[in-house]
């Protein structure tokens, strides 16, 4: 099996996986980073969003062929110490029901906030809306990006 | 002041130190179903950081409490600490929370029936009293005082007359060695100073950070993954398999076939998901294949010639129907739903010569335990479970098939390993909220009163789908509630808020078609319903009238009843648990189509907790009714789901949400349950705004397939 050098969180790791592995395995089976979840693993729900290169994909679906030099930030290295303005939002508006989708969820928001501090209501929905929270959580996960988007 | 039971068989434990330095006051109480809290046995904490102790204080302040119930958002480890806390008079902020092991000297280890706050609530309150009696005591000694001129505020204990003050960790092993109090006082409501706060859930930070919380998280060096082919349709069995070519691919370990599992283990995750899609597997009838159209058939049928299982009878029926002036008839229909908690089904099982080791998400640790224990004949106390943190469970995880067949595997093997369901195997193979059809007749007399009901409800595997004891019954004289069951080789289940997550909108509509025929108000028709059950009960009464009466006019009044313009309102009501939930939806036409704005809902759960997260399960259970009513469905084709995953079957998302405003009752009443009575009432509320708005009574789920969403 191919060995893959990926650069995830600022930091370089090698999987010696196959090359239809999807990200997302990568990273929880052998890189032992399991804050990003399965959930459908047809890109669907969105729990397994992750960075690349600065944009939301859903990578249950990514293959790690396809990354190359690509640079991933999963939840673990969306801040130092946790503080990312999301991060510190969910927390604020005290977000979380059973918790399992809000890293997919925190990471397709911050990477909305990235390209757009300050998106209007409709365009939060618009975005968030790839995320499925079984919890029914979506009022307070709009509530927390619309705050955090006033602290960027 | 409340006075809680005598403590002649309670202690506290003086403990030995702990890593990390300081003297333990341990409290263990959840000794059996016994009011009365008890030490189980004394083991030093230190063993296990406190396994038979719910209530810890070590010197340097820190309170540990551990959270006994698995927790799967209904943010119990949250709330259960802050009844201790709150008795304590602890320091919010040095409370730790961990979730316990399975232990038999919890009792209740369930989640589920929401009933976990309405169980505990007094033994949490006692633990946490009879703690601060001791600290206290501990206090006035040192001080050499009377205890009475003493108080506890926010960790620490003061006296009134000095102004001295000690912090509970400087007092812990003091107060460890005080006798326990005789009886104990709880306080009085009023003085509550965390609970019925919002407070955050205490897991905030691991989540949003994405540390190990879940089963699927769990991983042990060594260990193997596996996943399992079940046979695709219900009512089938294996009759063949070749699994040489799954076998040779990268990474497999192992085939195993047992019962109507084919298992693939190996290394990692994708591997066995690739080999296992190389399996040939050739199946073979043992039951009929059953589809949607049969059900549907079947369901239609049993509700005119089945026999049906009396459930109440008051009064004549017969005589009242062949004499009402006006007769109402309606039918109503469910399709099977999958729970769908957004983690995957999974568990870790490793079967040694000495033991068995189980660590996952379950509802019913205790269940799961006993379940492995039959099936691999090993006594109970040779199986430890671990419980992690649970992505959602909806009565999913009430049932343990994944945590046997794991265990098996790994006995097969003998190997660790964790057996990880897709989305697919869940949805296809899992297990089902049961497709229900109910049929209602309602006669009124020539002055538009109530005088005969009827409802018979025939599910598929749905036991008795009918509450037949709760409103209306006890406000008509004459009245019948019976069901006939289908039995069918599909698996069904408690699915969130069981029965009531449909019955609750059948009911609630029909009453609404009721009270357009009666020519009435539909919130002033179950007004006059629940004063004459008052006055004139029939048969026992089980729900509270009083608090139901209460919710209604709350939101009647909260919501604008009746004087609102532009907008179409849809009301509904429902008991179920212990606890009241009153709705209102409002619907408005946007380009020739309804479109739900808003929902208000006033909830009598009595005392709230935690106001946050009570806030959340009310907005929760209402997205999760809403979303199923308007879009769950899961349908059969040959015995096989025709839903796999969420490309299929549609979950509400985002853009979908309706506004929901939520209020609580404050009567003093101890917690009656929040986890799921908010969800049964939604879908009545809307189905009623939409017949005010359009005209069109929607009678079967999901809405979205009725002609009012069709586009034009």
């Amino acid at each position: 099996m191919p060995v893959y050098t990926l650069k995830i969180n600022g930091k370089q790791f090698k999987a010696d996986v196959a090359a239809d592995t999807p990200l997302l395995w990568v990273l929880r089976d052998h890189l032992g980073l399991v804050g990003t979840k399965f959930g459908c693993g047809i890109a669907q729900c969105g729990a397994c969003t992750v960075h690349l290169d600065g944009n939301a994909v859903k990578s249950c679906v990514l293959p790690v062929s396809a990354i190359k030099a690509g640079a991933i930030t999963t939840i673990e290295g969306l801040s130092e110490n946790g503080d990312h303005p999301l991060q510190l939002a969910w927390d604020e508006v005290d977000v979380p029901q059973c918790g399992y989708c809000q890293a997919g969820q925190i990471m397709t928001a911050a990477a909305l906030l990235k390209r757009k501090p300050h998106p209007a209501d409709e365009e939060i929905a618009n975005t968030m809306h790839g995320n499925i929270c079984r919890c029914g959580a979506y009022h307070r996960i709009r509530e927390a990006v619309k705050l955090a988007s006033t602290k960027i | 002041m409340s006075k809680s039971n005598t403590t002649s068989r309670r202690d506290f434990l003086k403990l030995s130190s702990i890593t990390g330095g300081g003297l333990l006051l341990g409290f263990s109480w959840f000794g059996s179903d016994a009011e009365t809290p008890q030490v189980i046995k004394k083991i030093p904490l230190s063993a296990t950081i406190g396994f038979n102790s719910y209530l810890s204080i070590s010197t340097d302040g820190i309170i540990t409490i551990l959270s006994p119930n698995p927790e799967l958002g209904q943010n119990i480890m949250t709330s259960f600490p802050m009844i201790v806390a709150e008795e304590l008079d602890a320091d919010w902020t040095k409370v730790k929370v961990l979730q316990a092991p399975l232990d038999k000297n919890f009792d209740r280890q369930v989640t589920g029936g929401s009933g976990a706050v309405p169980h505990s609530w007094k033994r949490l309150r006692t633990a946490g009293a009879t703690a601060r009696y001791m600290l206290i005591q501990a206090a006035a000694k040192q001080w050499n005082v009377s205890p009475e001129e003493c108080s506890a505020s926010n960790g620490f204990v003061i006296h009134s007359t000095s102004g001295k003050k000690l912090g509970f960790g400087e007092l812990s092993e003091a107060a460890s060695r005080m006798p326990a109090p005789a009886e104990i006082k709880l306080k009085d409501r009023k003085d509550f100073k965390i609970i019925g706060t919002a407070v955050k859930n205490v897991a905030n930070k691991s989540i949003t950070t994405g540390k190990p919380l879940f089963g699927m998280d769990f991983y042990r060096k060594g260990m193997l993954f596996a996943m399992i082919q079940r046979p695709e349709a219900f009512g089938t069995k294996i009759k063949s398999v070749d699994f040489a070519a799954a076998k040779a691919m990268p990474g497999i370990v192992d085939v195993v076939v047992f019962k109507n599992n084919v298992a693939v283990v190996g290394k990692s995750t994708w591997e066995v998901s690739k080999a296992r899609k190389l399996l040939k597997i050739e199946y073979e009838n043992n039951g009929t294949l059953e589809s949607t159209e049969d059900h549907n058939k079947a369901l239609a049928t049993l509700l005119d010639t089945g026999t049906p299982v009396v459930r109440r009878k008051n009064g004549d029926v017969e005589a009242v129907f062949k004499s009402a002036a006006k007769i109402i008839k309606s039918e109503y229909q469910s399709p099977f739903l999958s729970h769908a908690p957004l983690e995957p089904m999974n568990f870790f099982a490793d079967v040694r010569a000495d033991g068995v080791e189980l660590v996952g998400p379950t509802q019913t640790p205790g269940g799961a335990r006993n379940e492995v224990s039959k099936l691999l004949n090993v006594p109970e106390d040779k199986i430890t479970l671990e419980l992690t943190r649970l992505g959602g469970g909806f009565g999913r995880r009430l049932k343990n098939d994944y945590v046997t067949e794991a265990a098996e595997l790994s006995s097969i093997i003998k190997a660790p390993v964790k057996v990880i369901w897709t989305r697919e195997d869940d949805m296809g193979g899992g297990t089902y909220r049961p497709s229900v059809r109910y049929r209602f007749e309602a006669a009124l007399d020539s002055n538009g009163n109530l005088v005969g009901y009827k409802c018979r409800g025939v599910g598929i595997n749905a036991g008795n789908p009918t509450r037949e004891d709760n409103f209306p019954s006890g406000a008509v004289e004459n009245l019948l509630i019976d069901s006939i069951e289908y039995k069918s080789p599909i698996t069904t289940g408690p699915w969130r808020a069981p029965t009531t997550n449909f019955l609750a909108f059948a009911e609630q509509a029909f009453l609404d078609e009721v009270a357009m025929a009666a020519g009435k108000d539909p919130i002033q028709f179950r007004l006059e319903l629940l004063q004459k059950a008052r006055n004139a009960p029939t048969g026992p009464i089980k729900y509270n009238i009083d608090r139901m009466e209460t919710v209604i006019k709350t939101v009647a009044e909260k919501a604008g009843w009746g004087n609102k313009s532009g907008v179409f309102q849809g009301f509904s009501v429902y008991f179920s648990h212990s606890s009241y939930v009153a709705q209102i939806c409002e619907v408005a036409m946007v380009a020739g189509k309804p479109v739900v704005k808003k929902i208000y809902a006033v909830s009598d759960c009595g005392q709230v907790v935690n106001l946050s997260g009570a806030r959340q399960q009310v907005m929760g259970g209402i997205v999760d009714g809403y979303g199923h009513a308007m879009y769950g469905k899961i349908s059969f084709k040959n015995g096989a789901t025709e839903q796999k995953n969420f490309n299929t079957y549609r979950l509400i998302r985002m853009k979908e949400i309706p506004e929901v405003e939520t209020f609580f009752i404050d009567n003093g009443i101890d917690p009656t349950g929040l986890g799921e009575p908010a969800l049964p009432p939604t879908g009545g509320a809307v189905a009623n705004a939409i017949f005010k708005a359009t005209g069109k009574r929607l009678k079967n789920q999901p809405f979205i397939e009725e002609d009012v969403f069709k586009s034009i």
